[in-house]
């Protein structure tokens, strides 16, 4: 297409009504320093204590990351041993797709088969191991506002599924997959889409029945939360995206806050340390590893 | 055509025969304890026969032509809907497309979620002095590296002829097999695909019967009678 033709073309639109005032530098800086103070729904909270959401019992000034994440949508971060990653599923309709690597070596990420076969529980809750493939704990399920809603067996839509279920799944889309979603926050912290392993989902509950059927048990409600600690200098990648087994026609995810703040890892006193004697063992390979690095 | 037979026999052994006729391509035995590679071409038939029993085969299948493509148990698991692989499963990748599909099956359910032995995990669920037994992951590492695959690469397996339950309440470990000398699971190649097995060692559960024993593995081309 030529200039000519886009000039003088009535039915391109040229984004009328919305350019106003903008034909100089001067004036395109005014018109975009005029935008910074609008608040949305879902957006990052800088500095971190300057939450309007800061959870109850948390002083602000301990807050190193605090954002709404927007449905469909994904974060990402990595972040200090120790720290606690408080996730809320504001509405009701989040689900928060989780995968977690050491940031001190990558190639150790999540093994849900692991995570489930190690304490013998196929069902994700309160003093859960989110355990590596290399006989650690990555992260600590430490507290469980969403009466197990969680998912481990059925992980991330595909761009296929979703185009297909829902006519579009990619990342831009409004019904964008949740690979597509990790694919591009793996992508932000030197991943590939190789590094994408199974994944866990918090707020998406699902049941297997005797005969094996995968069963939904759906949300918890607005407001569920659970909070993690990261056992390791752990990065994370979120995706908030509709759950593979959601049975509704339309599409639903509703946004999805994260806080986190710096605390204490795991200790054998805290109660999971010692609920079962492997979990004991992963938290003490756990302490090995970073004790021989220096890491305490 | 290579045959490495076991280093030892029993007489209860079976090594049965492809499940599906056609001219055979590959007709190989995996030893006790050893991993295994192969690209199986589309439309070629994979047998895998439980020669003494109750013998896990593990096993990760990617895209022959595009390694990041590779088997996906949650794609699979969702597609069907149910946590157990059985006669009719479909083996999809992490993008949802069908890398194999199963065509003849003699266990009631194969294993799909109990994952791989590691000398790593062995040490939490049967203590630290397991430390320096074999396990299947070494054994993907191995397979894999032939391949340029690396610990990046490992994903949820699968567990031919193991047996994992899942209770009620959610405990799921792995039980007595369900398989036995001479069993077979078969599966069609939807596209040109690397499979890697690892003929599982562990000694600290049942998931060989406490004795690792040899699989066969049979490829035939159905197309070449
Ligand atoms: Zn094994």
């Amino acid at each position: 297409m030529t200039t000519d033709a886009v000039t003088t073309d009535p039915t391109i639109d040229l984004g009328a009504g919305r350019r106003s005032g903008t034909a100089t530098l001067a004036q395109a800086r005014d018109d975009a320093r005029g935008r910074a103070d609008i608040s949305v729904e879902a957006m990052p909270y800088l500095p971190p204590s300057s939450s309007p959401h800061v959870p109850a019992g948390v002083d602000p000034a301990a807050l190193t990351w605090a954002e709404t994440v927007a449905g469909p949508g994904y974060t990402h971060a990595t972040v200090a041993r120790g720290t606690r990653i408080r996730l809320e599923d504001v509405e009701g309709d989040a689900c928060a797709h989780v995968v977690v690597y050491s940031a001190l070596n990558t190639a150790e990420r999540l093994n849900v088969a692991d995570t489930q076969k190690i304490p013998w529980q196929a069902y994700l809750g309160a003093g859960h191991p989110l355990l590596s493939g290399d006989g650690r704990v990555l992260a600590t399920i430490a507290t469980d506002g969403a009466g197990g809603h969680h998912d481990a067996f059925c992980g991330v839509t595909t761009l296929a599924g979703n185009a297909s279920r829902y006519g579009a799944g990619e990342a831009h889309s409004a019904t964008a997959a949740g690979r597509e979603l990790l694919r591009l926050a793996g992508t932000k912290e030197g991943l590939e889409p190789r590094d994408l392993p199974p994944s866990v989902s918090f707020f998406k509950g699902v049941r297997v029945a005797a005969d094996g059927a995968l069963e939904w048990t759906g949300a918890a409600g607005a407001g569920a939360s659970v909070e993690l600690i990261a056992e390791m200098p752990l990065t994370i990648l979120i995706a908030n995206a509709a759950h593979p087994l959601d049975p509704r026609d339309d599409y639903t995810v509703t946004p999805l806050r994260v806080h986190a703040w710096a605390a204490a890892a795991s200790a054998p006193s805290d109660p999971w340390w010692s609920a079962t004697p492997e979990r004991t063992r992963a938290y003490l390979n756990t302490q090995q590893h970073l004790l021989v690095k220096g890491i305490r | 055509m290579t045959v490495t037979w076991a280093t030892h026999e029993a007489d209860y052994f079976d090594r049965s025969e492809p499940s599906v006729p056609g001219a055979v391509v590959l007709d190989e035995e995996i030893a006790p304890r050893a991993g295994w590679s192969a690209v199986v071409r589309a439309g070629h038939v994979f047998t895998l026969v439980d020669v003494g029993g109750n013998q896990s085969g593990d096993c990760l299948v990617f895209d022959a032509a595009d390694h990041a493509e590779r088997y996906s148990v949650q794609a699979t698991l969702v597609a069907q809907r149910n946590a157990y692989l059985v006669d009719g499963s479909v083996l999809l990748s992490n993008e949802g497309n069908p890398l194999m599909t199963i065509v003849a099956n003699e266990v009631e359910r194969q294993d799909t979620i109990g994952g791989a032995c590691s000398k790593e995990s062995n040490t939490l669920r049967y203590g630290h002095h397991t430390r320096f037994h074999h396990a299947c992951r070494e054994n993907f590492l191995l397979e894999g590296a032939a391949h340029g695959l690396g610990p990046r690469d490992l994903v949820s397996n699968i567990n031919w002829f193991m047996n994992v339950p899942v209770e009620a309440d959610g405990t799921l470990g792995i039980v007595d097999g369900i398989s036995g000398p001479g069993k077979r699971v078969a599966l069609r190649a939807e596209r040109d695909v690397l499979v890697v097995i690892s003929n599982c060692p562990q000694v600290n559960n049942p998931c060989n019967d406490f004795n690792p024993t040899p699989l066969r593995v049979i490829v035939t081309d159905p197309g070449e009678a």
